[in-house]
């Protein structure tokens, strides 16, 4: 098991870089930088020696080698840089977004915890039922709704709703208040987005769910356990629902780790300062420093969460053994 | 110069009373306490102004800072300036129109404590005017006239010019000019520790910044302008998203946004929200400008671009978009109202804005003939912005069809959008915009100028360098608008080299409890929110 946790590490060090190199290209591939942006994006007059300074400012006329030295060297080194938009540590930029991004994460995983398995168990129990048809259409409807859009309709619903009953419009907070800080504000605002793209997450959790339960239920030592007349509850919950959660556990991590960066219109569709608005930022003003180490940092998620539910498949399933 | 300043804001006065928004805040007694929320399309850049251009960096922050002299704030339509940390009136010039003396404010001090002189007043101008080697200044190029700049006591500031002219009051009221401390300037890395740092001497101090998500500004209460701010404080909300900057304004969540709402928007909130929203409405200091690529055939050929620029018919076509983009007036190359911008007879003149489009129409179709180009077809660059470019563009498209070319839109990203007209230059017709901030048409129109680095339509023309160096260099303003009409004419009518489309339309909702504030016709203008107060 040490060994087997010691090659994952050393894995993610050519993944990163692979990631790295991957993303300094791409952003180079694209027409204009942060200085035209900055000084020209505007319609105002553009000084092309005010351009030109601040592009040598910062390292763009550079070699390109030397700039992606710069680049991975600081990732290595925990030296983030300067974003080249705000000029403010991107150490800090981050880490004020890192907050609700997790907070948001952690909220709509749990949501989707809370519904999609007793959904997935009812639905696969009570295969072929109304039960099982009401939640299927429940979950397909989550799948094929934009969580972005049914975000808008819980908006413009609050407004409209709110306005008819009280006389007054309400809607969520438009920014950010720590939960410890005020934990009322900060449920209010993002117990919405939380739902909004809990719900999708839910869906497709209640899905995989149903099919592998509907799977293990059908399988020999679930009809042995019957046979030894054990109770049908305990049978689900002791046999089958714990080997049924593999691939529901993939889903979950690799959800989780998508709502840590990925929530990139939901984001701004309630104004929420996270990472997916931060993203669409550095991107639109070519801030390149910003935009690779948000690249990074999603890429170390999506690693480490990877690796974490393989280390979880073998706490649900002792048969499985890593060496 | 007085009687022109004085006809400017009668302009100025009389659209403002035809707007009918500001009557009542101008009657009401200002009452003080109240945190003013508004929200910010845009998340702002580095904090030093004199380097940024947009107006996210002026809405958060521009109440932190003062300027030598400023847009009046009671009359911002009206382009007149006054001071704000100079003594008196802006002064007029003596020695031929080449010296400027201003008297600085005694008794002002920065928000850290240090005393404000004209010292600092001059070290800021300086960075600003002639930057040290390595020192971004975006608005360099408008002090072209300036020759010195010198402090002989802490209460005195001399500008003295190369030669008069009139566009050297403008540049020095841009909104971008703030005052810094000189101590924090020669500071060890100081040209740069305004990036990341704020110390004015402005109406409201810097409390924080959220990254991405929020400004917050307390008020002064040793501002030099006795008696205001009347706010306690503000907080400005970065929201980059429209619909979502209308429904917090709907929601009271920000009482207001500064730049500007489509028409639909407006009309939404006062449905929605009736006498709780009041709407203030001006003609904008930005324009959408048609850029023909004179070095791509066949726009070379001036036949051609004067066809397309007679085949649009701008009086009617702004009744109809003004109801669904921030477009509104037809002009010329100068801001509508200003006493430099043609009269209405003027404008019928010039190609393109003719009274009869049917006669247009006949003449372009003649003259796409007569160049061979009867069957026409070209890619319309535009960027990839709803308001109002792709509105624009669009309507344009249609415009050329009825003299049967066949256009294509492009649009692409903002970045995409510049490099193509900055540095591959391979584009047909580009939709390019001129969006300024104070009204100082002398200066402005050096965007339509050939040897402007902004003019992509890379067009050669030594005659309309010659006229603009005369109209930059003259201060009678009767000279300068006749030399106006023959650059608009060369410009506009007999090359062709552009085509002012529409200009912009600033729609202001907010709620009515907000006083005190009074549109400008720029987004960039009075945003130091010291006679702002809440009517709660």
């Amino acid at each position: 098991m040490y060994k087997y946790v010691v090659n994952r590490v050393l894995l993610m060090i050519p993944t990163l870089l692979g990631a790295a190199v991957l993303v300094f290209l791409v952003l180079r591939l694209a027409p204009g930088d942060v200085c035209e942006m900055r000084m020209a994006g505007t319609g105002l007059f553009a000084d092309p020696e005010a351009i030109a300074i601040c592009q040598d400012n910062l390292g763009l006329n550079d070699p390109k080698i030397v700039q992606f030295g710069r680049f991975i060297g600081g990732y290595f080194t925990a030296d983030l840089g300067i974003s080249m938009w705000t000029a403010q540590p991107i150490s800090h930029e981050i880490e004020v977004r890192f907050k609700l991004s997790l907070q948001l994460a952690l909220m709509a995983t749990f949501l989707s915890v809370l519904i999609a398995i007793p959904l997935g168990t009812i639905s696969a129990v009570k295969q072929n039922t109304w039960m099982d048809y009401a939640v299927r259409t429940f979950s397909i409807a989550g799948i094929a709704m934009p969580s972005f859009w049914l975000g808008i309709l819980i908006i413009l619903g609050l407004l409209i709703s709110t306005q008819a009953w009280f006389g007054t419009p309400w809607m969520p907070p438009i920014y950010y208040v720590p939960l410890f800080e005020d934990p009322m504000g900060n449920l209010s605002q993002l117990i919405w987005p939380a739902l909004a793209t809990g719900y999708r997450y839910a869906a497709v959790s209640t899905r995989m769910t149903r099919s592998a339960l509907l799977e293990v239920l059908r399988e020999d030592y679930i009809r042995t356990a019957h046979a030894k007349g054990l109770l049908e509850k305990l049978i689900i919950r002791r046999h089958a629902l714990k080997n049924a959660m593999l691939p529901v556990v993939t889903v979950i991590g690799i959800e989780f780790a998508f709502l840590m960066g990925g929530l990139v219109v939901t984001e701004q569709v309630f104004n929420l300062n996270g990472l997916g608005k931060l993203f669409v930022e550095a991107v639109l003003n070519h801030d390149y420093n910003m935009t690779q180490q948000l690249v990074m940092l999603v890429a170390l998620i999506f690693i480490i969460t990877n690796f974490l539910v393989d280390l979880l498949y073998a706490w649900l399933d002792p048969r499985i053994r890593y060496a | 110069m007085k009687k022109f300043l004085t006809t400017v804001a009668a302009i100025g006065a009389g659209a403002a009373i035809g707007l009918g928004a500001m009557g009542a805040s101008l009657a009401a007694t200002p009452k003080s306490g109240g945190v003013l929320d508004f929200v910010v399309p845009s998340n702002p850049p580095s904090y030093d102004a004199h380097q940024e251009t947009t107006f996210g960096v002026i809405h958060p922050l521009a109440p932190m800072y003062s300027l030598l002299i400023r847009v009046d704030p009671n009359d911002p339509q009206s382009s007149a300036f006054v001071c704000d940390l100079c003594v008196g009136g802006v002064p007029s010039a003596t020695d031929g129109g080449k010296t400027y003396t201003f008297k600085i404010r005694t008794g002002v001090k920065f928000h850290d404590g240090t005393p404000l002189t004209s010292a600092d007043v001059k070290a800021s101008l300086d960075k600003i005017v002639s930057p040290p080697k390595g020192v971004p200044s975006s608005r360099k190029a408008t002090f072209v006239m300036v020759d010195s700049i010198s402090a002989p006591n802490a209460e005195t500031l001399v500008i003295k010019l190369k030669f008069p002219s009139g566009a050297f009051i403008p540049a020095l009221g841009a909104p971008f000019n703030w005052i810094y401390s000189k101590k924090d300037l020669d500071r060890q890395n100081g040209y740069s520790w305004h990036k990341t740092h704020v110390n004015g001497s402005g109406p409201f101090i810097f409390k924080s910044h959220v990254a991405g998500s929020h400004i917050e500004g307390t008020k002064n209460p040793n501002y030099h302008h006795k008696g205001m701010p009347y706010l306690d404080g503000f907080k400005a909300i970065i929201a980059p998203k429209m619909n979502l900057r209308v429904q917090a304004i709907r929601a009271d969540h920000a009482a207001i946004e500064f730049r500007g709402f489509p028409p639909k928007h407006r009309d939404d909130l006062v449905k929605a929200l009736g006498d709780k929203i009041t709407v203030q409405e001006s003609d904008w200091n930005c324009g959408n400008l048609v850029v023909f690529n004179t070095k791509m055939k066949p726009f070379d050929d001036k036949r051609v671009r004067r066809a397309l620029t007679l085949a649009i018919d701008r009086w009617n076509g702004s009744k109809y978009l003004q109801k669904i983009a921030i477009v509104k007036t037809p002009a010329g190359i100068v801001f509508p109202t200003h006493p430099l911008a043609a009269t209405k007879a003027e404008l019928e003149q010039l190609a393109g804005m003719w009274p009869d489009i049917k006669k247009s129409r006949a003449e372009a179709r003649r003259l796409l003939k007569e160049a061979g180009q009867e069957n026409l077809t070209f890619d319309l660059h535009n960027r990839a912005v709803d308001q109002p470019y792709k509105h624009v563009g669009t309507w344009l498209i249609d415009q050329w069809s009825k003299i049967g070319v066949k256009v294509t839109q492009k649009a692409v990203p903002t970045a995409e959008w510049y490099s193509k007209f900055r540095k591959t230059k391979d584009y047909q017709v580009g939709l390019d915009a001129n969006c300024q901030s104070v009204v100082n048409p002398v200066a402005d129109v050096a965007k339509v100028l050939c040897s402007s680095t902004n003019n992509y339509s890379q067009c050669e023309n030594p005659k309309l360098e010659d006229l603009f160096e005369k109209m930059n260099k003259e201060s009678d303003q009767a000279k300068v608008r006749t030399m106006m009409r023959e650059y608009e004419r060369i410009v506009l009518d007999e090359e062709a080299y552009i085509g002012h489309a529409l200009w912009w339309y600033k729609i202001n909702p907010h709620r009515s409890y907000v006083k005190g504030w009074k549109i400008a016709p720029s987004h960039y203008l009075n945003q130091q929110l010291d006679n702002v107060w809440l009517d709660k």
